[in-house]
């Protein structure tokens, strides 16, 4: 079980959480025009790299909060999260 | 005669004041409190224990604790009968009844027997050549041999009576054994401030300090044991746990521990779990878990009487027990020599049998002042005794130590074999360390680490105690200092022991001339070194092939005293050295743990929370039977007298048609939104348009995922100019919050939106029927509920005597209905309420079930339909779909499958017969003779009896729906044998133009 540190609660179990996937996938914005490769890459496609990766976590049982993590797919470290509006301090 | 092999000078921990009855094979007999299962049986001459795993061979004891592969016992009877229980893991508790397992009719007389027998016949790899052909033989003749034959316990069948919990710890060290070492490392990290929490496994803390006859400082080592033992339950930073095993290191330093509460224990209370399962987030883990002794491989070296020599020196000074009296050492180094010198306190004289050439250890040395002769250069080459051992074959070795030169039959009643030390690098290799292999002490250690964990004294390969004791006092400063800034370091006490001369790397005897007799590597899975050989000669070379291969190592026991000997051999013959070969993973648990414990006290009605309207206490009163709706519990219906489940169902739902009813609605998702940007989003996570909504109205939405597919709907009203009341299906209300907080969170953090969830807040009933509106009008005599006061899909904030009560004008059942809202904690009073005005009016409560009915007949899309495989046009919800505004999904709905003119579509299907019930998930089908795979044109989503037209209704979603209204097709359940010729109609079967709502 991991052990990932809400930015706005601290340290709390993996189970107070649940996953949101990549957290580089940016929405095309509303009313824009776009391919229909291009909508299917946003909705479909994602990158399944090993080591380090960006995430979307949620804080479901917590604050309910929305937040990133940078975390290594394979050794499990979260090397550090942050708030969406904030950039890793790495 | 009982309790004959109790030692005469050994000082153990038994309390021979207190006798302990217990049973074994149904058999009574005697131990003292203090005993384990093992050291009881033993000291009343009981070695025959079991039957082997494959060859059913007469297995006894051979360690003392966790490592132990045979000695595997039933416990208890009945409810609490347990299986494959380690006989050295149990306490002896008044009472106990253990019995052997794996034979049949009796441990003596064992008909599986015949395997050894014909063992040639059973080599390695058995299984996989013999039981593949011909196929058919598989389910009615060789897997019921092979589950007869290999079964080991049995599993009781009732439910688990006893009580499990689970507990969360942090700690800033966690020490994992209580040895000289972990003791050390406690001490110095607990002194130094840090919050500790030191685990033992066994009853007794101390590990090797209890076996061992040390000094340190001017304490024997168990002595000193106990006066550091007291030292750390005195201090408020330390939790000191005995009967304890930490069994699994996962990832960020998060390990598990099992503790055994009360089975050691004759009365406890009944509110005292059975065991209970820790998780324990520590900041840095202390492995002091030590070492265990590694057997040797030499002919029949299985039988009941063969012990490791820690083990026989563990049951003599802990336990007061004797393995034997007529006892033999065979080793290959020193540490053996302490168990013969035990043996000598206790005025028996073995015959030592060691494979070296010399040694000059002081506890060699100390033998020999004894006046013991030592047979150097010698191994035993094979034993006899069937049940038990009665003699072994002692032979000289040649100079390369390949051959037995000479052999000599001696007579004993025991074999106590050291081949040396294994450090117990579970945990670390469990937390991702990459072991290494340290030739000095041929085995493998901790090397490069993953996470916070350090591996300290035996189980680090430090064998001394010095340093163990070193490593210890310094390991636990410096990780303590970490935590604290107290800088408090404490002392190493000078220790003494005897010193000790390097072993011999020999593990393997020759065989004798002529003989073949078998050479056991791994006791619980019976693999004999000519498994391994087997192996080799037919080409598997990586050890985790040979491993799965032979089955070497993968018992219940993870190989705790053959994989190295396995890797050994193999090596040998390979003439590679051991780290070449490899080792493979270790993973949790390190020892079994209980089921029960790993659930706790998640079991029945505290698997999950149960939700539970505010009216639930009435839904019980009135004969409702419940059905769980995710985790609420909802009435299905209320059956009156003699009425079945669809009497039942047609009387509520047939009510409503004609006079009015009630339906609890409180588990409907309520999520309340607020904030200048709420119009916006809401049109954006809608499909349909909200800006222009007035307030005081709701109005019907649907969502999308970004994939086009529905994901819920529901109806959301506009409280005030920046205040929306939203509702989702009772299923979706935690997706739909969550997906919410997802878009305001991350993807459009520029609306000013705020939501939350109100479920919990509102109770809600829903009043339907033609008479709902002279119900509520007596209900709510100061409302206007007319077509005009209060008009479809509109809302009115009023009181009911002087509690606060919202009206919506919202209808699920197609009928002319409301909605009535209270504070949750008014929802009984309100709905009492409701039945006492409503007798007049014929008012009855329907459950989910008539609910069903009602919405199924009206062509209402509810779970069955939005199953996240259907957009819009799919569910006749094309409608609702704004062309003018974007939203999330609508790029998906125009890609080319999504506009195609075939897609599948909601209809109606009633079976031709008008009689025949179409089950739902039914598959239909133009031809069910057809040669298959049959085209499926669609399924059934949802089916009632139509109260309105009295026969059979579904809902099904078909290919080209529309163009098949008026046709003839056969909807199929293969499962149920069913096929019946159904016509498709349309979806809306009652009242398709709506014109009952706005009534
Ligand atoms: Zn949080």
């Amino acid at each position: 079980m991991l052990e990932i540190k809400c930015p706005y609660c601290g340290k709390r179990s993996q189970n107070e959480f649940s996953y949101g996937g990549d957290g580089n996938i940016k929405r095309p914005a509303l009313g824009e025009e776009i391919s229909t490769k291009d909508w299917d890459d946003f909705v479909y496609f994602r990158d399944n790299p090993r080591g380090k990766h960006t995430e979307l976590w949620q804080h479901v049982s917590g604050c309910r909060q929305w937040f990133k993590a940078s975390r290594d797919t394979a050794t499990h470290e979260i090397f550090s999260t942050c708030k969406m509006n904030e950039d890793f301090n790495e | 005669m009982s309790n004959q092999y109790r030692t005469s000078n050994s000082k153990g921990l038994v309390n021979k004041e207190k006798i302990i009855n217990f049973t074994f094979n149904g058999d009574s007999y005697q131990g003292y409190e203090g005993d384990t299962l093992a050291s009881a049986l033993i000291a009343n001459g009981i070695h025959l224990v079991g039957r082997s795993f494959k060859y059913h061979r007469p297995r006894g004891f051979l360690g003392a604790g966790v490592e132990e592969p045979n000695a595997m016992v039933q416990l208890h009877e009945g409810d609490r009968s347990e299986p494959n229980i380690m006989a050295t893991e149990v306490e002896l508790v008044e009472g106990l009844k253990a019995k052997s397992q794996n034979c049949w009719p009796s441990v003596k007389f064992d008909i599986g027997e015949i395997n050894n027998i014909l063992n040639r016949f059973f080599p390695a790899g058995f299984y996989y050549k013999t039981f593949m052909w011909p196929k058919s033989f598989w389910f009615k003749v060789y897997e019921p041999f092979i589950r007869k034959a290999a079964g080991m316990g049995v599993a009781p069948l009732s439910p688990d009576p006893d009580r499990y919990e689970h507990n969360y710890e942090h700690c800033d060290v966690l020490v994992v054994g209580s040895g000289p070492s972990g003791l050390s490392s406690a001490l110095a990290a607990a002194k130094n401030g840090a919050r500790v929490i030191l685990a033992e496994d066994k009853a007794h803390f101390g590990g090797s300090l209890l076996n061992d006859d040390v000094t340190i400082g001017n304490m024997s080592g168990r002595e000193w044991a106990s006066d550091v033992i007291s030292q750390l339950k005195n201090m408020p930073n330390v939790v000191v746990k005995n009967r304890s095993q930490v069994f699994g290191y996962y990832d960020h330093n998060m390990t598990v521990m099992f503790e055994r509460v009360s089975d050691h224990l004759e009365n406890s209370s009944k509110y005292t779990p059975r065991q209970r399962l820790h998780y324990i987030r520590a900041g840095e883990v202390i492995v002091s878990t030590g070492s265990i002794e590694r057997p040797i491989s030499f002919g029949n070296n299985d039988r009941p009487g063969i012990f490791l020599a820690s083990a026989a020196r563990e049951y003599m000074k802990v336990y007061e027990t004797l393995v034997g009296k007529k006892p033999i050492i065979f080793t290959n180094n020193d540490s053996a020599y302490a168990t013969a010198l035990e043996f000598i306190k206790n005025d028996i004289k073995p015959i030592i049998v060691d494979t070296r050439d010399n040694s000059d250890g002081q506890l060699v040395k100390e033998v020999q002042e004894q006046g013991i002769n030592i047979r150097f250069n010698s191994g035993i080459a094979n034993t006899k005794g069937h049940l038990k051992i009665k003699s072994a074959t002692i032979g000289t070795l040649d100079n390369q130590k390949e051959n037995f030169i000479s052999l000599e039959e001696v007579d004993c009643d025991c074999i106590c074999m050291s081949g040396g030390w294994t450090p117990t690098v579970h945990l670390s290799s469990q937390a991702g360390n990459k072991l290494k292999f340290n030739e000095d002490i041929d085995a493998f250690v901790p090397d490069k680490k993953r996470q916070k964990e350090t591996a300290v004294g035996s189980a680090n390969g430090a064998f001394t105690l010095d340093q163990s004791l070193a490593e210890g006092f310094q390991v636990g400063f410096e990780l303590s200092n970490k935590f604290t800034s107290n800088d408090i370091k404490t002392d190493t006490p000078i220790s003494n022991e005897p010193d000790q001369k390097p072993h011999e790397k020999l593990w393997c005897m020759p065989l004798p001339n002529g003989q073949k007799p078998k050479r056991f590597i791994d006791f619980q899975n019976d693999v004999a070194v000519s498994d391994v050989e087997l192996a080799l000669r037919e080409g598997f070379r990586s050890i985790e092939h040979v491993k799965r291969y032979t089955t070497l190592g993968m018992a219940g026991d993870q190989g705790k005293t053959s994989n190295l000997n396995g890797l050994q051999y193999v090596s040998n013959i390979e003439k590679k050295i051991v780290p070449e070969v490899g080792h493979t993973t270790f993973r949790p648990p390190y020892t079994p743990v209980t089921i029960g414990t790993i659930v706790g006290r998640e079991v029945g009605n505290h698997y999950l929370p149960t939700r539970k309207s505010p009216v639930h206490t009435w839904h019980e009163e009135n004969n409702a039977v419940f059905v769980a709706a995710g985790l609420w519990v909802r009435p299905r219906y209320y059956p009156r007298g003699t009425e079945t489940m669809n009497d039942a169902v047609n009387r509520e739902a047939a009510n409503v048609r004609k006079n009015v009813g009630i339906c609890d609605v409180t588990t409907l998702g309520k999520i309340d939104i607020k904030g200048p940007d709420a119009p916006e989003f809401l049109n954006r996570v809608y499909t349909n348009a909200w800006l222009k909504l007035p307030v005081g109205k709701a109005r019907y939405g649907v969502m999308l995922r970004e994939d086009g597919m529905v994901f819920d709907d529901g109806t959301t009203s506009r409280l005030s100019e920046n205040h929306f009341h939203m509702t989702t299906t009772t299923a979706q209300a935690a997706n739909v919050l969550s997906h919410l907080e997802y878009y305001l969170q991350v993807v459009w953090p520029e609306l000013d939106v705020n939501v939350l969830s109100t479920t919990e807040q509102w109770a809600g009933v829903a009043v339907a029927g033609p008479k709902s509106r002279e119900l509520l009008s007596k209900l709510f005599p100061d409302v206007d509920l007319s077509n005009e006061g209060l008009p479809f899909m509109g809302l009115v904030d009023t009181k009911l005597g002087d509690i606060p009560a919202r009206i919506y004008r919202i209808s699920f059942s197609g009928e002319l209905a409301f909605e009535v809202n209270v504070e949750s904690n008014y929802g009984l009073h309100l709905w009492k309420k409701i039945m006492d005005v409503g007798s007049e009016f014929g008012v009855q409560p329907y459950g989910t079930e008539a609910l069903s009915t009602l919405r199924i007949e009206m062509g209402h899309v509810a779970g069955p339909e939005l199953d996240g495989r259907n957009i819009p046009y799919d569910v006749g919800l094309n409608g609702m779909v704004s062309q003018k505004k974007d939203f999330i999904g609508k790029r998906s709905l125009s890609k080319d499958a999504f506009v195609s003119e075939d897609r599948q579509t909601i209809v109606g299907l009633v079976p031709v017969d008008k009689k025949s019930k179409i089950p739902e998930g039914s598959h239909i089908v133009v031809d069910d003779k057809a040669p298959t795979p049959i085209p499926k044109l669609g399924h059934v989503s949802s089916s009632c009896w139509s109260v309105e037209y009295n026969n059979p209704f579904s809902i099904a979603i078909l290919k080209d729906g529309k163009k098949q209204i008026g046709k003839q097709l056969i909807a199929v359940s293969p499962l149920k044998d069913i096929s019946i010729p159904v016509e498709v109609v349309s979806s809306h079967y009652v009242d398709p133009k709506g014109e009952r709502v706005r009534s």
